[in-house]
């Protein structure tokens, strides 16, 4: 059993067959003269979108050239996500489309002399497999023996079709290995999330305080957008971050303190906002819960006690606390998004959650507004079996608080010897390369070889497809309608996508497959509307647009019903918490046995030798995803290792030499990576941008460029309150040769 | 009438969109670029500062490009732009040599390319690519001689910086620090 399913990264049968249908990649015309281009200018059609490229989903115009190729994307001026502006990722994301290396037609794994491979096969033949595979698993061993695992547009469908079958087990890695922690620590201080896009009010704030959050870097584009428009404003930005950041570079405060050590500078900040009353004392009166244990609590985490610990100076503690409370309700510590580090994620942002309650910039202008978010008709669809048993049956009382399904603890259970409550048998996976997302990749590869059925959906033949049993290529978010995008802002709005150009190839829109499959397991009544579109425009008409105007327009806009971005004087709240009030103390952690007041307890540090392993984003990449885009590719084609000059001199290791990296466990990087020597990161760690090092050659560009910080992450820090999978607690060591023999394995 | 763009380098994150947007909106050929991310970092851990440029073809008032031009395919239009004619570029490179601000390239179709401060598009009233795209909004792009043009007011206000001034190339990119 153990080797029976082989990670394939060989040539496909067929292969030739393959490559002649990948001859449509982007032309370059040459224009000779500008009345040529404005010639085109005026024959352009646009058609509307919202990107797929991250999770900021902005929406844009999608124009396309006389001879109807995809031109370029541009953002629509009525979306509040983008202003207009779409960020390199969109304005990129014709890359997407023109990737000569796309997924083009369903495959199979087969055996073939011996050997694994894939083979091409139809629609039909391939979802006619994926039907039966998950019909006989849901009669072998119930629905609930079935997990998806998910990410983007796509998921709706796909979680309709799983919860027709009677399985709850839908996990969004972005829940457990990104920002669930963030989310529970905001529920259980306000009864209430931050939501995304975050309702941050950036725009007019007069401090933004980020804490490890490196905007800039990561280019949610609306916050970057308004991180500008404070900078113009002249607000204050403090950062908090062991490595010089971009954001660090535009502060006027770089806190840059010792990593792992967070949570003892925001209790030091609590202490110095309490005992020199900074803090809001009729916001916390009128709406706060837990004040005086919150004090008691902070009593004895002075400056000098966090100096110990953060390396940060007393002073520097001193005076960016009274910047805040200068600053105070308009000022944002802010929330962070991937903020599964250390373990103790969730008491971090429960710190962080509990600071932005003292400043009383909950609710208020500068701080974090209140969104608003446009209810679509919904179509009335059959009830859902419920299931017999859930994702929290498999390991009962972990992670009590986690609101998601929680996509470690699915792959846990799909592990014999983990002794389950129920075993997990068949994964679907859409849109996430699970291999670069979950950490402890060994960990993954035994739960897959115990699966019955390993179904990916993808655009990009990403290392999961690999792995797989099926293949379902999708195509593009630039080649198909996908459900209204009504995500909570300022004010409540829809966009649409519709499809620019027909799907290349052989390849199909998420809404089809997973209608295709619903209908060859009986469950056609899930989805009434054989096309999307008749569905959007049934919904759009509803109230009172249609899909033609929206095909026009792309956006709408609605006023908000009422008045009330931020909260006002008058008003009474009733927060969603137990005691209805903003929980400083929280009651619900303590009933299950959680610290209700987060406490700093210190984490392993790197063993001499060795570097704590940072990772984060660039800009013009989104996760995995993007690293075979050619447009993207051309901006970024590998990560580099930051290594301080210090540590650099010690190993004579020089920029741009190769090096390879030996994590704790042993574990070697599969490929080098370049060496950038710089001051901007601290003599304890190390740093990379995630996403890079591919292992499969089927992806050209990017195969074998960089390292995968995933590979070397095999320690896993979970977090007991919701599961989050901590992934910097690992510590890597440089290998600078490496024997021909070596380098062969 | 003399075009100028200016950077905020306070506000640049160094995305690198205004480099995609002017690729897909002038049909840059992959692998290569009008413009380009600098990111300069001084100091020592931790007291450190850093400047990160949006930089182009500086669309120079004493262009060296223009000046050594052989066949005159180099050369300037209203508002100072700094133009190639591609068919009487004959791909020398005595341009490319010249240029302290290394701002051109060889096209693969034979001739050699550049920033035109999407000369097209600013005839139609739009402004360049780069400035339209960027999130940050930290890119500036007007009339000079028009007091009141978005990059003169900009300029008034803050303190503004040129690469290279010692060539004498008076270059029309203007970085605010």
């Amino acid at each position: 059993m153990s080797s029976r399913r082989e990670f394939i990264r060989i040539s496909f049968i067929g292969a030739g067959v393959l490559a002649a249908g990948a001859g449509t990649y982007k032309v370059f015309k040459t224009l000779s003269s500008p009345e040529e281009v404005k010639k085109l200018i005026v024959d352009l059609k646009r058609t509307p979108t919202y990107c797929e490229v991250c999770f900021w989903k902005c929406a844009g115009w999608v124009y396309k050239t006389s001879e109807g190729k995809i031109w370029k994307i541009i953002g629509n001026d009525e979306d509040q996500h983008c202003r207009g502006r779409f960020c390199p990722r969109g304005t990129g994301g014709v890359g997407m489309y023109y990737d000569e290396d796309r997924l083009k037609t369903p495959l199979i794994r087969v055996e073939d002399r011996g050997r694994q491979v894939f083979r091409e096969a139809s629609w039909d033949e391939a979802l006619d497999l994926v039907a039966g595979k998950i019909k006989e698993i849901s009669v072998k061993y119930g629905p609930e023996s079935l997990a998806l695992f998910t990410h983007g547009s796509g998921s709706s469908y796909y979680s309709t079709l799983f919860k027709a079958l009677g399985s709850e087990n839908i996990a969004e890695p972005s829940y457990a290995q990104c920002r669930g922690p963030r989310d529970e620590a905001f529920f259980a201080t306000f009864g209430e999330e931050v939501y995304s896009p975050e309702i941050t009010d950036i725009r007019d704030t007069k401090c933004l305080v980020l804490i490890g959050s490196h905007l800039g870097e990561n280019m949610h584009n609306g916050q970057v957008q308004e991180m500008s428009d404070a900078i113009d404003k002249g607000a204050t930005i403090i950062t908090v971050d062991p490595r010089f950041s971009t954001a660090a570079g535009k502060s006027k405060f770089w806190l840059p303190l010792k990593p792992a050590t967070d949570i003892a500078l925001l209790l030091a900040w609590m202490h110095e906002i309490i005992y020199n009353e900074y803090y809001d004392k009729k916001y916390v009166e009128k709406y706060c819960s837990g004040f005086d244990q919150l004090k008691a609590h902070v009593k004895d985490f002075t400056p000098e006690w966090a100096y110990g610990i953060t390396a940060i100076r007393p002073d520097l503690i001193r005076r960016t606390a009274k910047e805040m409370a200068d600053a105070s309700p308009a000022v944002i510590v802010h929330p962070g998004r991937h903020v599964t580090w250390y373990g103790d994620d969730t008491q971090r942002v429960r710190a962080i959650a509990i600071l932005n309650a003292l400043l009383g910039s909950w609710g208020s202008r500068g701080g974090f507004y209140r969104p608003a978010k446009f209810e679509l008709p919904a179509v009335s669809l059959p009830l859902y079996k419920i299931p017999s048993k859930t994702w929290s049956d498999a390991f009962p009382g972990k992670y009590p608080v986690a609101s998601s399904p929680v996509s470690n603890a699915l792959i846990e259970a799909s592990i014999p010897e983990n002794n389950p409550g129920f075993l997990i048998k068949g994964w679907f996976v859409n849109g996430t390369n699970l291999m670069l997302t979950i950490p402890d990749q060994t960990n993954t590869l035994k739960a897959i070889q115990n699966l019955e059925l390993l179904v990916a959906v993808d655009t990009m033949p990403m290392e999961i497809t690999g792995w797989a049993d099926v293949i379902l290529p999708e195509c593009t978010y630039l080649e198909r309608f996908d459900a209204l995008r009504a995500a909570p802002h300022r004010k409540p709005a829809i966009a649409l996508r519709m499809p620019a150009v027909e799907p290349l190839n052989n390849t199909k829109p998420g809404y089809w497959i997973a209608r295709q499959l619903a209908l060859k397991l009986g469950f056609e009544d899930y989805f009434p509307y054989e096309k999307l579109e008749d569905q959007l425009d049934w919904q759009l008409k509803k109230i009172g647009s249609s899909l033609e105007e929206m095909k026009r327009i792309g956006v709408k806009t609605f006023d908000r019903e009422l008045d009330d971005l931020y909260y006002t004087d008058n008003e009474i709240i009733e927060f969603p918490t137990d005691s209805g009030k903003i929980e400083l103390y929280s009651t619900y952690f303590e009933q299950y046995g959680f610290d209700p007041l987060p406490k700093y307890v210190a984490h392993e540090e790197p063993p001499p030798g060795y570097y704590r392993l940072n990772y984060g984003r660039a800009p013009m990449h989104t996760f995995s995803r993007t690293s075979n885009n050619p447009n993207l590719t051309d901006l970024m084609d590998e990560n580099t290792l930051w290594i301080n000059p210090k540590v650099a001199k010690e190993w004579g290791i020089k920029t741009d030499q190769m090096v390879w990296l030996r994590n704790q466990d042993e574990v070697v990087s599969e490929f080098p990576v370049k060496v950038r020597v710089t001051e901007r990161i601290r003599w304890d760690s190390v740093y990379m941008v995630h996403g890079f090092g591919h292992a499969r050659k089927q992806m050209k560009r990017c195969y074998g460029k960089g390292a995968s910080d995933t590979q070397l992450i095999t320690k896993v820090l979970n977090d007991p309150i919701m599961g989050g999978t901590g992934m910097r607690g690992n510590f890597v060591t440089f290998i600078t040769e490496k024997s021909e023999t070596e380098v062969a394995s | 009438m003399r075009y100028a763009m200016a950077v905020d380098t306070r506000k640049c994150v160094g995305c690198s969109d205004c480099v995609v947007a002017c690729q897909t909106e002038n049909e840059i050929p992959i692998g290569f670029c009008r413009d380009w991310i600098v990111e300069v970092t001084d100091g020592t851990y931790p007291q450190l500062e850093m400047e990160i440029r949006s930089e182009r073809c500086n669309h120079c008032k004493n262009a060296p490009c223009v000046r050594c031009c052989p066949t005159g395919a180099s050369h300037v239009v209203d508002g100072g732009i700094v133009l190639v004619t591609r068919n009487k570029c004959i791909g020398c490179g005595a341009c490319i040599a010249s240029c302290p601000y290394d701002a051109r390239y060889p096209h693969p179709a034979g001739y050699v390319d550049k920033c035109t401060f999407c000369e097209n598009r600013v005839k139609n009233g739009m402004s360049p690519a780069c400035v339209a795209v960027c999130p940050t909004r930290c890119l500036y792009f007007g009339d000079l001689d028009d007091p009141n043009s978005n990059v003169s007011v900009v300029l008034k206000k803050r303190k503004y910086k040129t690469l290279i001034p010692e060539a004498g190339t008076q270059p029309q990119l203007y970085f605010m620090i």
